[in-house]
C-alpha cells in the first residue's frame, strides 16, 4: 500500500481535473449561457466573491447536519442494540422501522415544519430522520454478526448477558456502527438541505434557492460545491475517527 | 501386541477418579425427517488427576462433540459426567477451553485478551495482571503484551489463547485440536510449551487431536475413537517417561506407541 500510496492521491485528482476540463470545454465550445451552466472559472469567481456568505451559511448547514447526525446516533445505537438483543422487540419494531424507512423524507418535511417550526429544530428532525436508518440497520447487523467463537468462549466461562453485550457483542459491532455512520453523516447533510429548502432563511440550501431565483447560477453552483465539500469533510471526519480508534486494524471481522 | 487396557472396565472401587464419563450418548435430530444421527454411542472413560488424556480419532468420530459436552457447551442425550464428583450439565468456571482457532479479540491487546477470562470471573486485579505477565513470559511472549492479535503469527496467537485458558488456574483444561492449523515445527514447540504450562498449573488436560504422534508425545492415556457412531475402540497407556523431549520422537518406544495407536485406528494392519 505504501509503495502505491501516491496512486491513491494522483488518480482521484486526475478524475476531478478531467471532469473540470470536460465541463470547461463543453461550456466554451457550445457557448452555453451562464444562466444554464456557468464555466468552472465563473463558479470559482462567484465562490470567491461570496465567500463570506458561503462561510456563514455553510456553518449553519454544518451545525444542522452534525447535530442531526449526533441525535440519530444517540437514538439509533441504543435502539439497535435493544432490537438486536430481544426477539420480542425485534419482531415488534422491525416492520415499523422498515415501513418508516420507506416513507420519503422529503414528503415529511412540510409536516415536520408545521410541527416544530422553521427554526433549526425542523432541520435537526429531518436530518435525524434521514440519518437514523443506516445507523440502526448497520448496528443491528453488527450485533448479529458477532463471531460464534467469541460467544462460545463467553458461555464457557458463564459470562452474564451484560458482559457478553459490553465485552463482546458491542465491540465486535463497532466497525459496522462506523460503516453506518459514514453513510448517515452524508445523509444528514441532505436532510438538513431538505429542511432548508422547505422553509428557512439561512443555510447553504437556502443560499442555493435564493441564488437560483435570482438567476445567479454561478453562485448556486458554488453553494452546491460547498455542500459537496461539507459532506466529504464529515465523511472524512468519521473515517478519521475509525482510523484513530484503530479497531480491527489489519484483520477482517471474522476469524480465520 | 502389548497389554492394552480394556475400555469398558468398571469404575474401580476405592478413591473415585478425577473425572468420569459414563455411558454418554449424543444423537442429533435427523435432517428432513431422516433418521437421527448418532454422534457418540455409550462412551465411558475415566481421567486421573493431573494427567493428559488424548481423544484420538478420524474427523467426524464425535471426539470434539464429547469434549464440548464435558465443557458444558453442548447437551448430551444420555449418560453422566462427573468431575471431582460434581455432575456436569453446564459450563464450569474452573474449566479452561482452548479452541481450534485462537479466537483472540482483535480490539484487545495480547494482555487484555488473556485477562478476558479474569474479567468475566470478576477477578481482574493486580495479581491477575501479574499472573498474565508470568504466563506470557513462560510462553516467550512478554515482549508482545501490548501488541494486537493481527501482529502475531498463528503459533503466537495460539500461545496467547493457551494463556487465556489457564490464567484462572482451571482444574480441567479442555483443548479442541488446538494445534491442528499450525505447521509441524511450530506444533512441536507448542507441545513442549503445553507440557511446561501443565507442570506450572498442574491442570488435568483433555486433548482432542487427529495426529497420532501428537497424541503419543503429549499423553498419559490415549483414547482411540472409532468412526460413526463414535465409540472408544481402545485405551492406550503411554508409559513413556516424563519430562518428554523432542529426541523421544525418534526412539523405538515412541514408534511402538504410534503403531499401536495406528492399529487401533485401523490404519496399520
Amino acid at each position: 500500500m505504501t509503495t502505491f500510496g501516491w496512486q491513491r492521491i494522483v488518480y482521484p485528482a486526475l478524475g476531478v481535473i478531467l471532469l473540470l476540463a470536460a465541463w470547461h470545454l463543453y461550456v466554451v465550445q457550445f457557448k452555453v449561457p451562464v444562466v444554464v451552466l456557468p464555466s468552472p472559472m465563473q463558479v470559482l469567481n462567484a465562490a470567491l466573491r461570496e465567500r463570506g456568505a458561503l462561510m456563514t451559511h455553510g456553518l449553519v448547514t454544518l451545525k444542522e447536519s452534525v447535530y442531526g447526525f449526533a441525535l440519530a446516533f444517540v437514538l439509533g445505537v441504543p435502539i439497535a442494540v435493544a432490537v438486536a438483543q430481544s426477539r420480542v422487540l425485534n419482531l415488534t419494531f422491525s416492520p415499523l422501522l422498515v415501513a418508516m424507512q420507506s416513507v420519503p423524507k422529503v414528503a415529511l418535511a412540510p409536516i415536520v415544519l408545521v410541527w416544530v417550526g422553521t427554526g433549526i429544530e425542523s432541520k435537526l428532525v429531518i436530518a435525524l430522520l434521514v440519518a437514523f436508518f443506516p445507523i440502526v440497520v448497520d448496528t443491528v447487523a453488527g450485533m448479529r454478526a458477532t463471531p460464534r467463537e467469541f460467544l462460545e468462549l463467553a458461555h464457557s466461562l458463564r459470562a452474564s448477558r451484560w458482559q457478553i453485550l459490553t465485552k463482546i457483542q458491542f465491540p465486535a459491532a463497532v466497525p459496522f456502527v462506523i460503516a453506518g455512520s459514514k453513510v448517515a453523516v452524508t445523509l444528514a447533510v441532505i436532510g438538513a438541505v431538505i429542511g432548508e429548502f422547505v422553509g428557512s432563511n439561512e443555510g447553504l440550501g437556502n443560499l442555493l434557492l435564493v441564488a437560483n431565483s435570482q438567476l445567479d447560477t454561478p453562485l448556486a453552483f458554488a453553494a452546491l460545491f460547498a455542500l459537496a465539500i461539507l459532506g466529504i469533510a464529515l465523511y472524512g471526519a468519521v473515517a478519521l475517527l475509525e482510523y484513530v480508534l484503530d479497531l480491527w486494524s489489519g484483520e477482517s471481522p471474522l476469524p480465520h | 501386541m502389548q497389554q492394552v487396557e480394556s475400555v469398558a472396565r468398571p469404575s474401580s472401587a476405592g478413591s473415585a477418579p478425577f473425572g468420569v464419563v459414563e455411558n454418554v450418548t449424543k444423537t442429533f435430530p435427523g435432517q428432513r425427517r431422516g433418521p437421527p444421527f448418532v454422534a457418540i454411542e455409550t462412551v465411558s472413560l475415566t481421567v486421573e488427576e493431573g494427567e493428559l488424556v488424548s481423544l484420538l480419532g478420524p474427523s467426524g468420530c464425535g471426539k470434539t462433540t464429547l469434549l464440548r459436552i464435558v465443557a458444558g457447551l453442548e447437551r448430551k442425550t444420555s449418560g453422566t459426567i462427573r468431575i471431582r464428583g460434581r455432575e456436569i450439565v453446564e459450563p464450569q468456571r474452573d474449566f479452561g477451553f482452548v479452541f481450534q482457532s485462537p479466537n483472540l479479540m482483535p480490539w484487545r491487546t495480547v494482555l487484555d485478551n488473556i485477562l478476558f477470562t479474569m474479567e468475566i470471573l470478576g477477578r481482574r486485579d493486580r495479581a491477575a495482571v501479574a499472573r498474565a505477565h508470568e504466563l506470557l513470559e513462560l510462553v516467550g511472549l512478554d515482549a508482545f503484551s501490548k501488541s494486537r492479535p493481527h501482529q502475531l503469527s498463528g503459533g503466537m496467537k495460539q500461545r496467547v489463547s493457551l494463556c487465556r485458558a489457564v490464567i484462572h488456574q482451571p482444574a480441567l483444561l479442555l483443548m479442541d485440536e488446538p494445534f491442528g492449523a499450525l505447521d509441524e515445527l511450530t506444533r512441536m514447540e507448542m507441545h513442549d510449551l503445553l507440557k511446561s504450562i501443565q507442570r506450572v498449573t498442574r491442570a488435568t488436560v483433555m486433548f482432542v487431536t487427529h495426529s497420532i504422534s501428537e497424541a503419543v508425545y503429549l499423553s498419559d492415556h490415549i483414547l482411540v475413537f472409532s468412526k460413526r457412531p463414535g465409540r472408544i475402540a481402545e485405551r492406550i497407556a503411554v508409559d513413556l517417561p516424563h519430562p518428554r523431549t523432542a529426541g523421544l520422537r525418534y526412539t523405538d518406544a515412541f514408534t511402538e506407541f504410534e503403531h499401536r495407536a495406528g492399529a487401533a485406528l485401523g490404519i496399520v494392519k
